[in-house]
């Protein structure tokens, strides 16, 4: 029996540290983040990445509280990113509840933190976050910092470096597609997932359910991230697994 | 109202568990004082890490004979998950041999892979089959799928006190009983409806 596949939303947030105490409309900010968790909770998604996508780039550490809080709503394996610098962030996020931690920037600057973190605590817990830029010369770069900064590595090399590092699981986001629901870039995660055997997990441009099953069936991706499609359509992670199950893929109902 | 005394050996983040224990309707007490136990109604004994580790860490807070004497001469409701689990085995073998608390006949191995199913640890949602009736599955389908993050496994001897098995690396053992002990292999306090079901059949026993 295969292992299922896995249908994760995924919330990404900016400027969270400045949110508690902020005004009215921050507080609301926060609010919504917490009626997420609570409807993918009562749905049963199978997982969930919270990406607090303005902390690298504003030298912040996570926000712990913050965690905490949707960690205790959360009872489902939650994957927590953004800001993650060092073992001792990443145990401080376990210690609030996270269960995976998402780390970009900082393994780009010091390889070495994926081992560190995968030998303390599991290879389960060190997912590496992969943000790539298609050039119109049709090569693929690796960015980091929130997609503003380019590294010179290629990211098929750098996953594989990942893997051999111990990474538990890739998360492979394409930087110029997510947000517009055009679907993954279905080239690349092929290339990435074929050269490793760590889980590969598609994210960035789905805006359909096919574009979902064309990850798994041209892409070989082996799980499906999506954000937009569940906060901007009426679509729904439940649906996105039936209509997959329909298509011969095999999922958790 | 259940008094759930959650074990504190070290070995995880226990808020997941206790909020769990809390959404069902429990009072979870978090405590590494073995004389916590006599207050409690039920024990949770959480655990992700080595079993050596947690083994020592039960042994050195003391915990070892005050559970014994809540669980099996008072016989207070106990649940094992994951490392928790497999710590009420008789003896493991990761990194060595190391005796456990010795409830279940069984020991602890590393899962083996068996064809497609190739990855360990095992970290994914599968489904749980009941072999026994058993209150802990009540209003629990067969089948329904629980979230594994696990490398080893525990194996009985005694057929009896296997409560479930899941088909993963050619079957293994994700839940096991005697009397007023429960394991699980799974993380019912992040398995959702099915886990919180579990749960709450354990805090009315």
């Amino acid at each position: 029996m295969s292992v299922k596949t896995r249908i994760m939303p995924t919330l990404l947030y900016r400027d969270l540290g400045l949110v508690k105490g902020k005004g009215f409309d921050s507080w609301r900010r926060f609010g919504s983040v917490m009626q997420a968790v609570k409807v993918y909770n009562m749905r049963e998604v199978d997982e969930l990445i919270f990406v607090d996508i303005s902390a690298t780039r504003q030298g912040r550490e996570p926000d712990y509280e913050i965690v905490d809080e949707i960690a205790d709503e959360c009872f489902m394996p939650l994957t927590v990113g953004g800001g993650i610098q060092s073992v001792e962030h990443v145990r401080n996020l376990l210690m609030v509840g996270a269960d995976k931690t998402a780390i970009n920037s900082a393994i780009v600057e010091n390889p070495q933190l994926i081992t560190d973190v995968a030998r303390r605590f599991g290879s389960q817990c060190m997912v590496a976050s992969i943000d790539f830029r298609r050039h119109e010369d049709g090569t693929y770069e690796v960015f980091t910092e929130s997609g503003s900064k380019p590294t010179g590595l290629d990211p098929v090399e750098w996953a594989k470096e990942v893997e051999q590092r111990e990474a538990g699981e890739i998360l492979l986001t394409s930087i110029e597609r997510d947000g517009t629901m055009q679907g993954y870039d279905i080239e690349l995660i092929r290339r990435v997932s074929d050269a490793v055997s760590i889980p590969v997990i598609a994210s960035g441009g789905c805006g359909e359910y096919e574009h979902m099953a064309q990850a798994l069936s041209e892409g070989h991706a082996s799980a499906i991230a999506a954000g937009a499609i569940y906060h901007y359509t009426e679509r729904t992670p439940r649906e996105a697994k039936l209509y997959l199950q329909e298509h011969g893929f095999n999922v958790r109902l | 109202m259940s008094e759930v005394l959650i074990v504190d050996y070290g070995m995880c983040n226990l808020d997941s568990i206790g909020r769990a224990v809390e959404e069902c309707g429990g009072r979870p007490i978090i405590s590494d004082n073995p004389k916590d136990l006599t207050s409690a109604t039920h024990i949770i004994l959480p655990g992700v890490g080595a079993f050596p580790d947690g083994m020592k860490n039960i042994n050195e807070l003391g915990f070892k004979k005050a559970l014994d004497q809540q669980v099996l001469n008072r016989g207070i409701p106990f649940l094992g998950i994951c490392l928790g689990m497999q710590l009420m085995a008789r003896k493991g073998h990761e990194g060595g041999e190391m005796d456990g608390l010795g409830w279940i006949d069984g020991e602890v191995r590393r899962l083996q892979p068996k064809g497609e199913d190739s990855r360990i640890p095992h970290i994914a949602w599968n489904e749980v089959y009941p072999q026994q009736e058993s209150p802990l599955f009540e209003q629990i389908e067969p089948g329904k799928d629980f979230y594994f993050v696990h490398s080893y496994v525990i194996e009985c001897d005694d057929e009896s006190q296997v409560l479930a098995t899941t088909p993963y690396a050619g079957g293994f053992t994700s839940a096991v009983c005697k009397g007023n002990i429960f394991g699980v292999q799974f993380h019912p306090e992040k398995s959702q409806k099915a886990g919180f079901q579990l749960i709450r059949n354990f805090l009315s026993l």
